[in-house]
């Protein structure tokens, strides 16, 4: 019997190998977890898109639950993404605040003309200091920050419908439910 | 669906006529002028050839061109500094070979915070706050990395102490003995008069 089982040990190691490389082939090295998420918003203080004489700051997201989308004109799966942005803005259970990164200020007014506005107001961040300190590496990204402005989950890539009905929403409502 | 790698979705590596927008705060998404840069830089891409067949370019820094520093020194703390920092873009790249627009900046963002004279450990923790352990090339040692750090030792032991005991078991097995009386029935199975030794092979 022990002289069969040494023939099953590199068999067993072969198996393990295995279940390890089949799991990397589902992990998307292009998703790396953010520290930041537990953790207080980082600060910031921006000029408004839409009214560069105005400024937002990461105040104007506190004492509600808030999402911080990042995005940009140049950047083209936020095009896909922005018809999934007006349907949860359509909800009207979360406002929707933009970062438009290192975007030119008439391209992004333009944008949000043609395809709809969703957000409540949007950061002009035009040299993307703001979006190094909230960790972006690669646009779309969005954020949810609970009522006390903690981050609570960042989304990296487009939005989907899918991503909306089986994560964002439900983590919506239980912010929202919680003081 | 991926994510859309950040703005320049070419991992390419820096090229040394790209050195000159790393400051540029100006730069910005446009179409056009994507156009007349990738002329510009295949020019400047051909002049650079003529000059490093000319002279033996000094191949260091070519990304730190736009950087001033007051001494060599200063110059080489910063680009091992920023060596040891991973682009998130193009994974495989340190911050010192990416030409994605994020190294660029964050290049800056190093750049600047050495000038403002904050220590490595300082701007390392400002990166890894931001972007997490995965910016740095050597990973730090605690609970989740043990794994990567001692698993080879860990191994290497076992194989040892592997290796030792089969080593061992290998000389506790004494040298069969034979009786002469064994040997001569042996000798007539094999139908002669050698050793079987001598039949070997």
């Amino acid at each position: 019997m022990t002289r069969y089982l040494r023939y099953l040990v590199p068999l067993a190691i072969f198996f393990i190998l295995v279940a390890f490389l089949y799991r990397g082939l589902s992990l998307d090295p292009k998703r790396v977890p953010s520290p930041l998420v537990g953790k207080p918003m980082p600060a910031f203080v921006l000029p408004r898109l839409q009214d560069p004489a105005a400024t937002i700051s990461d105040t104007d997201l506190k004492g509600k639950v808030s999402i911080l989308n990042i995005w940009a004109t140049w950047c083209v799966s936020c095009r896909a993404e922005h018809e999934v942005l007006l349907l949860l803005a359509k909800t009207g259970k979360v406002d929707i605040y933009g970062l438009n990164y290192k975007d030119e200020r008439p391209k992004a007014q333009q944008w949000l003309l043609q395809l709809g506005d969703p957000y409540a107001a949007n950061a002009f961040d035009a040299d993307g200091r703001t979006g190094i300190d909230w960790g972006v590496y690669g646009a779309p990204e969005t954020f949810i920050m609970d009522k006390q402005g903690i981050i609570r989950h960042k989304h990296i890539g487009p939005l989907t419908v899918d991503a909306l009905n089986n994560e964002i929403l439900p983590l919506i409502a239980e912010l929202q439910s919680t003081p | 669906m991926k994510s859309e790698t950040l703005i320049n979705s070419s991992c390419r590596r820096m090229p040394a006529s790209s050195a000159l927008k790393t400051l540029d705060p100006g730069m910005r998404r446009d179409d056009d002028k994507i156009i007349t840069q990738g002329i510009l830089k295949t020019l400047v891409a051909v002049l650079t050839l003529c000059l490093l067949l000319g002279a033996s370019l000094a191949q260091a820094g070519v990304t730190l061109e736009s950087f001033k520093f007051d001494s060599k020194a200063e110059e080489q703390h910063f680009k091992d500094l920023i060596e040891e920092l991973r682009c998130l873009v193009c994974q495989n790249q340190s911050l010192v070979d990416s030409d994605a627009e994020l190294a660029h900046d964050l290049r800056a963002e190093v750049y600047d915070m050495v000038q403002a004279g904050k220590n490595d450990q300082e701007i390392v923790e400002f990166l890894v706050a931001r972007y997490g352990d995965f910016v740095l090339y050597n990973p730090p040692i605690k609970p989740s990395t043990y794994l990567i750090w001692f698993g080879p030792f860990v191994l290497l032991l076992i194989a040892g102490l592997l290796l030792l005991r089969s080593i061992r078991r290998q000389q506790k097995v004494p040298a069969a003995e034979i009786s002469a009386e064994e040997r001569e029935r042996l000798n007539t199975i094999l139908g002669n008069t050698t050793t079987s030794q001598d039949k070997d092979q």
